[in-house]
């Protein structure tokens, strides 16, 4: 199958000598045609300046990409023609309206509304009726179907999208997905980045991005398959105190709040009645429970330790 | 605080502590918009109480009347004692605050931020030295203190802006999406330090969009158009709506929204 993105060993470092930042420690991996791709990761990953990069709009201090088969450096106009991009600031006119905007893009990509109406329509119809309106006067999730409207105007073939969830509500957030999953089924190659890991078993194919550095790349379950360790779920009535104890227990690596209980990785050794036994000593209404992991217990095994913590 | 009051307030039900904020019928009209409808709740002393909806369902201008930064256009509410229509000044004083998207100034030291908040609240010189040295050990922050904020990563610039806003020993701190793009390590350590505060008697009021950090509350509201139409511990809310999830139990009742932002 043909890749609808290549990195190969991106590097990105922004700063004078001495205080410089690594915002991507040599980056490669592929993006397949038609995937739908998240690159997942916290503030300061270095999502941002990937999606650069990839979208011709910043150089890359070394290292290749191509995007649709052309070079990110020596075919920059022919990659802005075929891809999309919905940076994570809202990035159209307020002072335009919600159709001078879509007009607008369209315009500049020598199309219409009306040719590619059909591919919009499902994302579009829900702000036609305020297509007067300016853009700036939008709430939130209108202008983010504007925004996104505009990026698909001229039927990009790989559309990048920067954290388009983020600071969004729980509903809004899923019908946002929804949407992805439509405009997936026209063909059309996503990259979208996002720091709320749940969305990571929305794609395809994720990348796990911290600091600069790809933590793991494979398929949502692939990584959680990745993760090997027994995992305990345990809930109490005083919660801290049971952390305190779940974290003194020899045979914890680690142990976090997950929610409604509390997760701790074991040593493949451990004991479930020795830890029982332990734990019911100086906790009430203990629940333990083994537990299978989720993306999130998978990124912070991959984490490296941070020299601040213990 | 010495450990036995410590040991005292843990060991107190939340609902025999005191109640730090009372809201009674309280709104907010912006025009024609309701923007807050008659909202009652009552949160007690101590206790970590979660504030949720959809964009545009109320919760900023609810907060802000709480916080003694809006005046109600009708409805009663009293915050650390203090009733919000006369005496929003003394609310301040007795409240920390603290958001996402402003907490610290990052052109300030670690060390000129927490002496400019702590400053601002009164204290004694004396006090902030001896506090400050307290919370930068607690923060593994140390050698850190001389740098600027701006040179710090995000999830310590957050770790440190929870310390300053409940530096001053306020009775109520508001947290405005305090964990938003952080890393899922961070955000674990940054409740670990809300459950520390409540456990000292501070209560935390808490917006976010995580859901499972729902989960971390004693008991979570949820707000549609402007009223509160859900109000329990995350168990029972889950039981209540049949639900397996904190998420689930959002999705059901904030699909109800009529309104947008």
């Amino acid at each position: 199958m043909q890749n609808s993105v290549v990195a190969d060993n991106l590097v990105k470092r922004y700063g004078k000598k001495e205080e410089t930042v690594q915002a991507l420690q040599g980056i490669s991996f592929t993006v397949a045609k038609g995937d739908l791709f998240g690159i997942i990761g916290p503030d300061g990953a270095g999502k941002t300046s990937l999606f650069r990069i990839l979208t011709t709009l910043l150089l890359a201090d070394s290292g290749t990409a191509t995007v649709d088969g052309f070079d990110v450096v020596k075919d920059y106009k022919l990659i802005r023609n075929r891809v999309g991009y919905m940076p994570g600031r809202f990035s159209l006119y307020p002072d335009l309206t919600v159709e001078e905007n879509l007009e607008f893009f369209a315009t500049i990509f020598k199309t219409t509304i009306h040719e590619n109406y059909d591919l919009i329509k499902d994302i579009y119809s829900h702000i036609e009726p305020f297509k007067d309106r300016r853009a700036g006067k939008l709430s939130g999730g209108m202008k983010q179907k504007l925004a996104l409207s505009c990026a698909l105007i001229h039927r990009p073939s790989v559309l990048f999208l920067d954290e388009p969830t983020t600071g969004v509500d729980a509903v809004s957030r899923k019908e946002f997905w929804e949407m992805l999953k439509r405009i997936k089924e026209q063909d059309i190659t996503i990259l979208v980045s996002t720091p709320y890991m749940d969305e990571a078993s929305l794609c395809d194919r994720v990348a796990l991005l911290q600091t600069g550095k790809i933590l793991s790349i494979n398929t949502p379950g692939g990584i959680i398959d990745e993760f090997r360790k027994p995992i305990i779920a345990a809930r109490a009535s005083n919660m801290l105190h049971l952390l305190n104890d779940l974290k003194n227990f020899a045979q914890t690596e680690d142990a976090y709040p997950f929610g409604e209980y509390h997760h701790a990785v074991m040593k493949e050794n451990f004991s479930e009645d020795v830890l029982k036994n332990y734990l019911q000593k100086t906790n009430e209404e203990l629940i333990v429970k083994k537990a299978e992991p989720d993306i999130e217990d998978c990124f912070m095994a991959l984490m490296p330790p941070s020299p601040k913590r213990e | 605080m010495n450990v036995a009051t410590k040991e005292m307030i843990q060991n107190t039900p939340l609902g025999d502590r005191g109640t730090v904020i009372q809201a009674d019928k309280l709104t907010k009209r912006f025009g024609d918009f309701m923007a807050v409808d008659h909202v009652s709740f009552e949160v007690s002393k101590g206790e970590i109480f979660g504030f949720l909806g959809a964009n545009g369902a109320g919760k900023t201008t609810a907060m802000r009347m709480l916080c003694g930064l809006s005046l109600p256009t009708s409805g009663n509410a009293s915050v650390a004692g203090f009733n919000v229509y006369k005496e929003n000044e003394k609310i301040k004083k007795n409240i920390g605050y603290m958001s996402q998207k402003f907490s610290l100034y990052e052109d300030l030291t670690v060390k000129e931020n927490i002496k400019f908040y702590a400053g601002i609240y009164g204290k004694t010189d004396e006090f902030i030295k001896e506090k400050t040295s307290s919370i930068l050990y607690q923060l593994h922050m140390g050698s850190e203190a001389n740098k600027l904020v701006k040179e710090l990563p995000l999830g310590w610039r957050q770790k440190l802006a929870f310390s300053v806003a409940i530096f001053h020993e306020p009775q109520i701190v508001f947290l405005d999406e305090p964990t938003g793009g952080v890393d899922p390590v961070t955000r674990r350590e940054f409740w670990t330090m809300i459950y520390q505060a409540a456990a000292t008697g501070i209560t935390v009021f808490v917006t976010t969009h995580y859901m499972d950090e729902a989960e971390y509350c004693n008991r979570v509201s949820i707000m549609v158009d402007g009223r509160i139409d859900a109000l329990d511990s995350p168990a029972q809310l889950k039981k209540t709506y049949g639900a397996k999830s904190m998420d689930e139990v959002f999705l059901k009742l904030a699909r109800k929204a009529t309104r947008g932002e």
